[in-house]
């Protein structure tokens, strides 16, 4: 079967890539361009360790096809921070201890700077519900949104 | 970030952990991020049927298919004879792993594997598990733990013969084991009692969760010797399991640690590595298996569903007198369910001079049971401490009150044998009582329950290093994998007996072949047992350290003492030379004999028991059925909190996995023994918009046996929560729950039926 050829952005660069038709973005993101920063949990869009941004809209890149990115502008995790300079989310993350195994982290630090792009000073609730798409099991949610909140709040203090 | 009010310069500081960049920037590798060039796609075929005879598998048509490299089934795996089940003194039972891993005459629930296979791609590894035929004679199956019980029942083992008890049963059931602890006399017990609360309650098998599917890289080199990259919760369990699985010398396999994305238990044993070992050698590829959601449910250990009675008797001033547990845990298809945890655990937060805990190991037709965080003593306190509120409720005492009459502390005999040294269970209560969430107002179909928790911890066989750089760097090597921010206490413990600076200080995890053996992570014993050959190594760098400060300065060693990250001159020589840094001495270590550097190992004894203690409010909505957690404050003795942002974050975590256990989550088979719920959609874990903020309490009494007093903190957060939410709902509508999950059907039938 031949393969589909696909022209992207991905974290500012030009990215060109071939894939199968059946491939998710998520796949194509880690098998074929080593960007393994994007986590597959379910394959079913109910876990968000995937989370990307397509075109400015925060999607579960398993229930992306690979060739549906065709001219797309894609943010991933290894997109977020500039440099050796963290994301505020990333530095708040690490400050409040917001993670423990980590594996769900890139989901929602992606799912989170969307969150804050459109609503710069969302409620406890308005970031509850905006984070209800990503699972996490290892810390109640409690330092992941007090970490989001505390961002929100410097952001406007600065 | 220094400086303490405890009087330490880093142990209770909220440090950044040493890993935490890669975890945030999406650079750590776990699992499934790992590969090799080259390498080949495994699959695994599973059964669709709960309970059937495999009359034969014919992997002729996928071996053809163009892709395909290899084929095995059980007939590739060493079969293991009942005689030589257990290897050394431990678990676990090999014959049973190697045929929970690889059906062999027959499959015992849906999703057991039947055959893997390795491809060139994921497309062609399916393709192949469809072209395998495997013909199956169905048999009866039974998922109830109380069906499984009856004697005419389906057996699934024709040579499991209930345990413990004599003379041996002469015919063989499902019933594995029955276990008993004892203390006293429980009818003498309960004649002395004015008010007896008795009852009955059922929990489902839930799984632990985690976010990260099973995944695993495998290479047999043509020499025998092989190596894994795999996420587990103990990358020696996974050589020393594989070892004994495919009879091969532990020397010949490397196992490299990834990094594990949630284990809670459920990866303290191996589902991948033998069969990818083998697809490996038959093809002479490296293999890479990732699971799908799906097998994770279906294929890999949730922890037990039981039956259980609870009679607790006590007189009227609220000493309770004899208390009765009757448990009954399905273990899944192989026998090991943690039914004797459940009895040894239940009733020790109380101080009861008559017990009687009787636990019954059943196997059905399910996935075979594996750990789930504390194993077996969730089950158990959310009937005992049910009971316990519903005995309060009778005797007219505080549910508070009555824990405090009877609480367990230093001197008391537990069920299971030994007496209590120090612990911390009366400050737990002492701490809740005086919390402002207490006594806060409570509105309409509102309700508050109080619930407490007892864990062991653990400690065990456990193995680092501690090197001095060459520019003044510390490298702490340990062979535990990091669950959830122990490389970050095992800097803190570091740093502290060296008095440097954190940032001096990283810790690694090291693969097999890099330190002594470890034991996995699990039951709440890498901060105190690998803190404890952690601080012994980096003391005995301190002593070497002061040893080349003393050659250079030509005094005595014990004319040198080390303080604040400096060997300093004391006694006569104090002030005769300027004091050296860890800096100035490492680099001077060609001159001083060497490098510095020291390995411990050890099966660290004196893990320090703890309890926890929960305040819970929920709204019961009458319309729907729904229950809402409205505020939750966790209470626990950490003895000693190294790094306290991780000790909330393992309370809020086990908070929140037990307000799922209580309200949602649940397996679902259907009549034909199948799992109906193997996904994230149906099988509700609790998302952020669930919960409220879990407020934590550390309370430190501590560990005597640890030089800073560490008790161990993860499992303990889950014990209280199912019974802290039923006793909630029984305070706001007057109904005992006493069925899990309490979802909303279950709620809204016993608001309707008023039981």
């Amino acid at each position: 079967m031949a393969k589909n050829h696909v022209t992207t952005t991905i974290n500012g660069e030009p990215v060109e890539f071939l894939c199968e038709t059946q491939q998710t973005l998520l796949d194509v993101l880690r098998d074929e361009l080593q960007l393994t920063g994007s986590k597959e949990g379910c394959a079913s869009g109910d876990c968000g360790a995937c989370s990307v941004m397509v075109d400015g809209r925060l999607v579960c890149s398993c229930l992306v096809m690979g060739v549906e990115a065709e001219g797309s502008d894609i943010e991933t995790i290894e997109g977020m921070a500039e440099g050796d300079q963290l994301h505020p989310l990333q530095q708040k993350f690490l400050e409040n201890a917001a993670l423990q195994c980590g594996i769900c982290t890139p989901g929602f630090l992606i799912a989170a700077k969307s969150l804050l792009e459109k609503n710069p000073d969302p409620t406890e609730t308005e970031v509850r519900y905006w984070l209800a798409g990503n699972l996490c099991r290892c810390t109640g949610y409690d330092k992941i949104i007090r970490s989001v909140l505390e961002v929100a709040a410097d952001a406007k203090r600065a | 970030m220094s400086g303490n009010a405890n009087g330490y310069k880093w142990i209770g500081t909220r440090t950044i952990r040493p890993d935490g960049v890669d975890k945030v920037t999406g650079r750590a590798a776990f699992g499934a991020d790992f590969s090799l060039p080259g390498m080949l796609v495994g699959k695994i075929l599973r059964s669709p049927h709960a309970h059937a005879r495999i009359l034969s598998i014919k992997t002729n048509k996928a071996e053809a298919f163009p892709g395909v490299k290899a084929v095995v089934t059980s007939a590739d795996f060493p079969e293991i004879p009942a005689s030589e089940a257990i290897k050394g003194s431990s678990p676990p039972n090999y014959r049973h792993l190697s045929q929970n891993l690889m059906a062999r005459e027959k499959v015992f629930y849906d999703g057991h594997a039947v055959a893997a296979v390795a491809a060139t791609s994921t497309a062609v590894a399916d393709e192949a598990l469809s072209l395998i035929e495997v013909e199956y004679e169905i048999l009866p199956h039974v998922t109830d733990v109380l069906e499984a019980m009856k004697p005419d029942a389906p057996i699934l083992h024709d040579d499991l013969f209930t345990g413990g008890v004599d003379p041996k049963p002469e015919k063989p059931s499902n019933v594995a084991k029955r276990v008993e602890f004892a203390i006293g006399d429980i009818d003498a017990g309960f004649a002395e009692a004015d008010v007896i609360v008795e009852r009955d309650y059922t929990t489902e098998g839930i799984h632990q969760g985690y976010i990260e599917t099973h995944a695993v890289v495998a290479n047999m080199g043509e020499d025998g010797q092989a190596t894994i990259w795999c996420s587990s919760q103990g990358h020696f369990m996974v050589r020393q399991y594989t070892a004994g699985l495919l009879n091969m010398n532990i020397g010949d396999i490397k196992v490299t640690p990834a990094e594990i994305g949630g284990g809670f238990g459920g990866k303290t044993t191996v589902y991948l590595e033998p069969a990818a070992l083998l697809l490996s050698r038959k093809s002479g590829h490296s293999i890479k298996m990732v699971m799908t959601r799906d097998e994770v449910f279906r294929g890999t250990g949730p922890t037990s569903g039981s039956a259980m009675t609870i009679k607790i008797g006590a007189k009227k001033d609220g000493k309770i007198v004899a208390a009765e547990a009757d448990l009954k845990f399905f273990a899944g298809a192989f026998p090991g369910a943690p039914v004797h945890l459940g009895c040894m655990c239940g009733f020790t937060p109380y101080d009861i001079e008559n017990v009687m805990a009787v636990g019954y190991d059943v196997v059905t037709n399910r996935p075979k049971a594996i750990s789930y965080r504390a194993p077996g003593a969730p089950i158990a306190a959310f009937a005992i401490e049910s009971a316990i509120d519903e005995l309060a409720g009778k005797l007219g005492i505080e549910p508070l009150a009555l824990r405090e009459i009877n609480a367990a502390r230093k001197g008391t005999r537990t069920a299971y044998g030994p007496t209590l040294g120090v612990v911390g269970f009366e400050e737990t209560l002492e701490a809740a009582k005086n919390h402002p969430h207490y006594s806060e107002p409570l509105g309409p179909n509102q309700g508050r329950g109080i619930a407490s928790g007892y864990w062991f911890n653990v400690g065990g066989e456990s193995s680092a290093s501690v090197s001095i750089n060459e520019d003044g760097s510390v490298t702490v090597t340990s062979g535990a994998p990091d669950v959830g921010g122990s490389r970050a206490s095992l800097c803190i413990m570091a740093a502290e007996v060296l008095g440097v600076d954190i940032g001096q200080v990283r810790a690694v995890i090291g693969d097999t072949n890099a330190t002594g053996f470890n034991r996995h992570t699990g039951g709440s014993r890498v901060t105190f047992a690998l803190g404890m050959v952690v601080i012994q190594a980096t003391e005995d760098c301190v002593e070497q350290l002061s040893t080349a400060a003393a050659k250079i300065w030509d005094i005595d060693l014990e004319a040198v003492v080390w303080e604040g990250g400096y060997a300093r001159p004391a006694g006569d020589n104090a002030g005769k030379f300027e004091p050296l840094s860890l800096s100035d001495l490492a680099a001077k270590t060609p001159m001083t004999g060497g490098p510095i550097s020291s390995k411990k190992s050890s099966n660290v004894q004196g893990a320090g028991p703890a309890f926890g203690t929960h305040i819970c409010d929920v709204e019961v909505d009458r319309e729907t059925g729904q229950v809402k957690i409205l505020r939750y404050t966790a209470i626990q003795d950490a003895g000693r909190a190294i790094h306290p942002g991780y000790v909330e974050g393992q309370m809020q975590g086990g908070v929140a996995q037990g307000i799922g256990w209580a309200l949602n989550e649940e397996y679902v088979y259907g009549e034909d023994g199948r799992l109906q719920n193997s996904g994230f959609l149906d099988y509700r874990m609790p998302v952020a918009s669930d919960l409220p903020m879990i407020d934590t309490v550390i309370v430190e009494v501590p560990n005597p046996t640890h030089p800073y007093g560490v008790r161990g903190v993860g499992e303990i957060p889950i014990i209280p929560p199912m019974a802290a939410v039923a006793n909630a709902i029984e305070d706001a509508v007057g109904l005992r729950l006493s069925s899990l999950p309490m979802s909303p059907p279950k709620v809204l039938a016993a608001l309707q039926n008023g039981a």
